[in-house]
């Protein structure tokens, strides 16, 4: 079982459509939606929700106003600036429960945070394991690891031979979170200044936990200057740039239809990620092979 | 009356903090950030706040001159083991699992750590100190007339609240300040975002930018903070968009059509009232409105 995680650091260069071709095209395998912010390849998938779970995770500290006696102790010692005015700010507070811990008077708790809930859900293209972080919650790295440890578990249940993931955008914990163990990171990129700068910094990611890199450059020919500038740099990287695929209309009608461009019809872009998949296809054979 | 009004609008403009926000991500925050700081920056002072310290990308807009940075650090246990008996109480507060106890050693994880400093205070035989473990760093400067200040999370660092944290300490007394804020919905977004007067969501019409905007619009509404909207890439099917917020109530305070003169631009990291000129304009009537709508607010709040 291979897994593949799709990354691209800036937001909107086109991981969401590009992971849904895929779902298309991969056999025999479960889906993943590593971006539990915000959340869009069910959009694509049109999943019929199978199971629904809570996800908990973390603190929030209370204060009970019948006992505090305002010393301010918990004021002074708070470093996330989370309690003012003897109450507790719920969206700053990082549960650590330094204040519950220290109140002379015990007049703090800590209570456990729903922090969102994940699905197991039916597409017509296999699996989907997603989630739904709550509305200005923490750890969405953890919620990020459960729905990756949720696709393993099916992927074995199911003997699939691939788990593709959309990941979230950034380098950050979630990040990090989605990528760690993974078999491939293709990283979706484009080719403008803000699009390279973000691609150096999330293959720095890679680089530091070991997980091997492919480039995909989307709508290459907005500015095909810098295109080369990132096949450069990509060479100089020695990463692989797996795809070019051009800007076409069809990637935002089929998004404006509910499904993947590659099933939307067959243009400029679809035949690019029909290459795409038989290159990173072959990759992951060609490891299977060497570990044997 | 009038002098009441009076008021509202000198301390208004005495501060304004406006941050600049999406749910999803690449939908251009830093080109509306941008643009709009520019095309106040003689009028008003103006100051720039790069919070989205994952992937910053203001600066390549901008082109700042850097003239100081700061690392930022947290403060992450040090134990010393002369003085630790291995009582474990340590790893017992700490909520993160970043500290574990063994017979005859303690074990910190540094990348778990949120540096909160119970387990320093709580050591009964004050064992722990705390020392700086750098995560990232704050840069700030000059670009034309606008106060510039970004913060970077460090590659392969985890936690980017603690460096938005420190940049948003650079917010300057008075003027108005500027934040972009990074894509999502999460903590550091809220961290962004709390302390705003107002906050803009930019968005696209398509199915992807409806589902984010909701998500972005219910966590701004959780932190009390006004938004308002912009539709960037706006074409046929701007009804996405205009229904939803017609729902809602939310005002669309800017429409950007989509243009690949204005795709061509961004790539080449030319903003756009640089690129196209005439689109000042629009973003001064843009903080017009923001303003508005931020009186109006303080307005019926007040009443």
């Amino acid at each position: 079982m291979k897994e593949v995680i799709v990354l691209s650091g800036k937001g909107g260069t086109g991981k969401t459509s590009i992971v849904a071709s895929l779902a298309v095209l991969a056999q025999n395998k479960v889906l993943a939606d590593c971006d539990v912010d915000a959340a869009d390849l069910h959009l694509l998938l049109q999943p019929s929700i199978r199971e629904n779970h809570e996800f908990q995770s973390g603190q929030t500290a209370q204060i009970d106003g019948s006992k505090c006696t305002q010393c301010g102790l918990c004021m002074e010692l708070c470093r996330f600036n989370a309690i003012k005015e003897f109450k507790v700010i719920p969206t700053s507070c990082e549960g650590c429960g330094f204040c519950y811990r220290v109140c002379p008077a015990d007049a703090i708790i800590m209570q456990n945070n729903i922090a969102g809930q994940y699905f197991i859900s039916d597409t017509r293209y296999g699996t989907l394991v997603h989630a739904r972080l709550g509305i200005a919650q923490e750890n969405s790295g953890k919620l990020v690891a459960l729905v990756r440890q949720k696709a393993r578990d099916l992927a074995k249940e199911q003997k699939a031979e691939y788990i593709i993931s959309d990941g979230p955008p950034g380098i950050g914990c979630p990040v990090i979170s989605s990528l760690s163990g993974a078999d491939l990171a293709l990283l979706v990129t484009e080719p403008t200044l803000s699009g390279i700068h973000d691609l150096e910094r999330v293959l720095g990611v890679c680089r530091h936990f070991n997980i091997p890199a492919m480039v995909c450059i989307n709508k290459y020919d907005i500015n095909e200057d810098n295109t080369r500038r990132i096949a450069d740099y990509c060479l100089a990287q020695q990463v692989e740039v797996v795809a070019k695929i051009p800007f076409d209309k069809a990637v935002t009608e089929a998004i404006m239809h509910g499904v993947p461009f590659v099933s939307y019809n067959n243009g400029r872009a679809s035949r690019q990620i029909n290459l795409l998949w038989q290159i990173i296809a072959a990759e992951l054979e060609s490891k299977t092979e060497i570990r044997k | 009356m009038p002098e009441r009004i009076l008021k509202l609008k000198s301390s208004v403009i005495g501060k304004m903090i406006i941050s600049i926000a999406s749910g999803k991500g690449g939908t251009g925050k830093t080109l509306v950030a941008t643009s709009l700081a520019l095309s106040l920056k003689d009028k008003y002072s103006v100051q720039l706040l790069d919070c989205d310290v994952e992937e910053p990308n203001d600066h390549i807009f901008l082109k700042p001159s850097i003239t100081g940075s700061e690392d930022v650090n947290i403060s992450i246990p040090k134990i010393d083991e002369t003085k630790c008996t291995h009582c474990g109480k340590c790893a017992e507060v700490c909520a993160y699992h970043a500290i574990a106890v063994l017979p005859k050693t303690v074990l910190v994880f540094p990348n778990l750590c949120h540096g909160c400093g119970a387990c320093a205070y709580l050591c009964p035989e004050k064992a722990i100190t705390e020392e700086g473990n750098q995560i990232g760093v704050i840069e700030y400067g000059q670009a034309a007339k606008i106060d510039f200040v970004q913060g970077k999370l460090n590659v392969s660092e985890a936690m980017p609240t603690p460096v938005i944290r420190s940049v948003k300490e650079y917010i300057n007394d008075e003027g108005i300040s500027i934040i972009d804020v990074p894509p999502g919905t999460s903590c550091p977004v809220v961290e962004s975002v709390t302390g705003s007067h107002f906050c803009l969501l930019v968005t696209e019409p398509t199915p992807f930018g409806l589902n984010d905007l909701a998500l972005a619009v219910e966590t701004v509404k959780t932190l009390g903070i006004p938004c308002g909207i912009v539709i960037n890439r706006a074409g046929k099917d701007n009804d996405v968009i205009e229904n939803y917020c017609l729902k809602e109530n939310l005002p669309v305070l800017l429409t950007i059509p989509f243009d690949i003169k204005i795709a061509q631009l961004y790539s080449r990291g030319i903003t756009l009232v640089e690129g196209l000129p005439q689109w000042k304009e629009n973003f001064i009537k843009l903080f017009d409105l923001i303003q508005e709508q931020v009186d109006e607010r303080s307005h019926s709040l007040k009443r």
